[in-house]
């Protein structure tokens, strides 16, 4: 174990590297000025060659991508342009936003998933195996924002039992939480969808094996089988998919929020955007890419741990 | 195989492609107004014979503006999928030619483009350069390379095992060349069966962007600002969100369908065991 995940950690610093020179090249030096994209183009020289200064623009591109890694690691991101105060103070007000997002949304997803893609297997050829199907079929294409805009039409403007976007902030738990009940439903039905699809199959596979007949024929109820024995065995391919999952809902919280106007680091990513404040995009896009690749590592390690024998086959 | 022995997926998937391809087909040619003419005194009609789905805010006829969506929104991922298919077909076939380190490095880097979701690299771009449709169409080409290079280094290994690879190799023909003849054909299956999956993604990817602002730029029109426009009217005019998402989908269903019907009928043994 201890050797994989050196290997496994190894990797991932490789990886984080590698993602930290795309994000920084795709900033900064691909063809396009960032004095300009911030001051626009009837901007006067002069004052580009103040803000290149500012920035430490003039610098040469190498000691630019080492001072802002240098930076980073220190949890320096800069000071965000527009609203003028340092980058990290800015993402540390809108991260527990977005992570609580991303978490009660997973937790959604995989309860859903795991519900709907068990009773389809169970129910395999039948009725209620097409209408899982079916509806996962479904769920599969619709885009997550219209998917909210719909709930928003029919809970916000017709029923009026919750509200159509916005959020109070903490100090009200209570409407906050009714505030994240949309954006949950709205982030976690379109995932679980192809989730449950990747359940059923799974489950299929474990269900028609000679030891799932064995607990059957010694008298374990049908349920009890479906739970205890064919869903761990059937976890693996489970398991990637929600990693991969996780990654997905993390860049979905950045469409959902700006859906139902949430102040998290995906409506921050727009909004930098709009006022053109490039290294405050920089280091959030960043982020989410650490997110999604710290996501995939854990995957690998679940791998291990839900099955050991793999351990054996990476290395 | 008969019309009947067809899997129901790939039929109902390849109506609806043909449906939305007609559409997107007839817009350049014919709409039933002008997609962008204003019409200030005809806002918010309702359906009617002279407006079939009605008009919305600035009296712009909502059916000519879903037609013409759904030709900007067909360019975007044909030309997103194939450049994408292009490079990443190419470069798994180099992988799987070559082996050793260029294989390894084809892999890890592959590895690498799986780190940014599309929509984190439109992002980027759009940070970079401006939003704009061309951009979306890099985003999403860029994200399919690592996806294409992956499927084509797979299904092409299993082809050099095969013994007529073994013949030409001995008949003295070159890897590149052995690649081109005889490995290409061979993998098209599997590279068609993903870029029709690809088509689905991308659809979806691209109306995201567009209604997050960084796609098609007014006056273009695209589903997925139609439905950003209509988002800020759901109190005056609800039935104005649900069209062009009724739209998106039935474009990735098209295209998600008619990509499983293809990969049950080019892999039976699959198609068996659902």
């Amino acid at each position: 174990m201890g050797y994989f995940l050196f290997r496994r950690t190894v990797g991932l610093f490789l990886t984080l590297f590698a993602v930290s020179i795309v994000v920084f090249a795709s900033m900064n030096v691909l063809p396009g000025d960032p004095a300009i994209t911030i001051l626009g183009i009837e901007s006067t020289e002069d004052a580009r060659a103040v803000l290149r200064e500012q920035l430490g623009l003039d610098e040469p591109v190498l000691g630019q991508y080492f001072a802002w890694i240098f930076n980073a690691l220190q949890g320096d991101f800069g000071v965000s342009y527009s609203y003028g105060v340092p980058v990290s103070e800015l993402i540390g007000e809108r991260i527990p936003m977005t992570l609580s997002l991303a978490f009660s949304g997973m937790a959604l997803t995989t309860t859903l998933a795991l519900f709907l893609g068990i009773s389809a297997a169970s129910y395999h050829k039948k009725p209620g195996d097409w209408g899982v199907m079916l509806l996962s079929q479904l769920g599969i294409a619709i885009p997550a924002f219209w998917l909210s805009m719909l709930l928003v039409l029919l809970f916000a403007v017709k029923l009026r039992w919750l509200p159509p976007g916005g959020f109070p902030g903490w100090d009200e738990p209570l409407s906050a939480m009714r505030s994240l009940i949309l954006p949950t439903v709205a982030l976690a039905l379109v995932q679980s969808a192809v989730l449950a699809r990747v359940t059923r199959s799974s489950a299929l596979e474990v269900i028609r094996l000679d030891f799932v007949r064995t607990a059957r024929a010694s008298g374990f109820s049908k349920s009890r089988v479906l739970w205890r024995h064919v869903l761990p065995n059937a976890l693996i391919p489970i398991v990637t998919i929600v990693g991969l999952q996780f990654a997905a809902l993390v860049s979905g919280t950045i469409v959902i929020e700006n859906v139902f106007y949430l102040p998290g680091l995906g409506r921050l990513i727009f909004q930098s955007i709009s006022n053109r404040d490039l290294f405050t995009v920089q280091a959030l896009v960043m982020m989410f890419a650490i997110i999604v690749v710290l996501a995939n590592f854990l995957v690998d390690i679940a791998y291990v741990l839900i099955d050991p024998r793999l351990k054996g086959r990476s290395n | 195989m008969t019309l009947r022995q067809l899997p129901a997926n790939l039929i109902i998937g390849a109506i609806l492609v043909i449906l939305v391809l007609g559409v997107a087909l007839l817009s350049t040619i014919w709409t039933p107004y002008d997609h962008a003419a204003l019409s200030i005194s005809n806002k918010f009609q309702g359906p009617s014979f002279a407006h079939l789905l009605g008009t919305d805010q600035l009296g712009r006829d909502v059916v000519s503006q879903l037609m013409v969506a759904a030709g900007n929104s067909m360019v975007v991922a044909v030309t997103a999928v194939f450049i994408g298919g292009t490079i990443g077909t190419m470069l798994g076939l180099l992988a799987s030619a070559k082996g050793g380190w260029v294989e390894d490095l084809v892999m890890r880097l592959s590895d690498l483009g799986f780190a940014f979701p599309a929509l984190l690299f439109a992002i980027m771009l759009a940070a970079a350069f401006g939003p704009s449709l061309p951009n979306v169409v890099i985003a999403i080409a860029f994200i399919n390379i690592p996806v294409f290079a992956r499927v084509s280094r797979a299904s092409a290994n299993q082809i050099w095992t095969r013994e007529y690879v073994f013949a030409a190799r001995a008949a003295g023909l070159g890897k590149i060349a052995i690649s081109r003849d005889h490995i290409l054909p061979n993998i098209a299956a599997p590279v068609i069966v993903q870029a029709t999956i690809e088509f689905a993604l991308a659809i979806l990817i691209e109306a995201a962007l567009s209604y997050l602002g960084l796609g098609a730029q007014p006056p273009s029109p695209s589903w997925g600002r139609m439905l950003s426009e209509a988002q800020t009217l759901m109190y005056l005019a609800p039935q104005l969100a649900v069209y062009p998402g009724l739209a998106i989908v039935t474009a990735v269903l098209g295209f998600g369908l008619l990509g499983d019907g293809l990969r049950d009928i080019s892999d039976p043994r699959l198609a068996r065991e659902r």
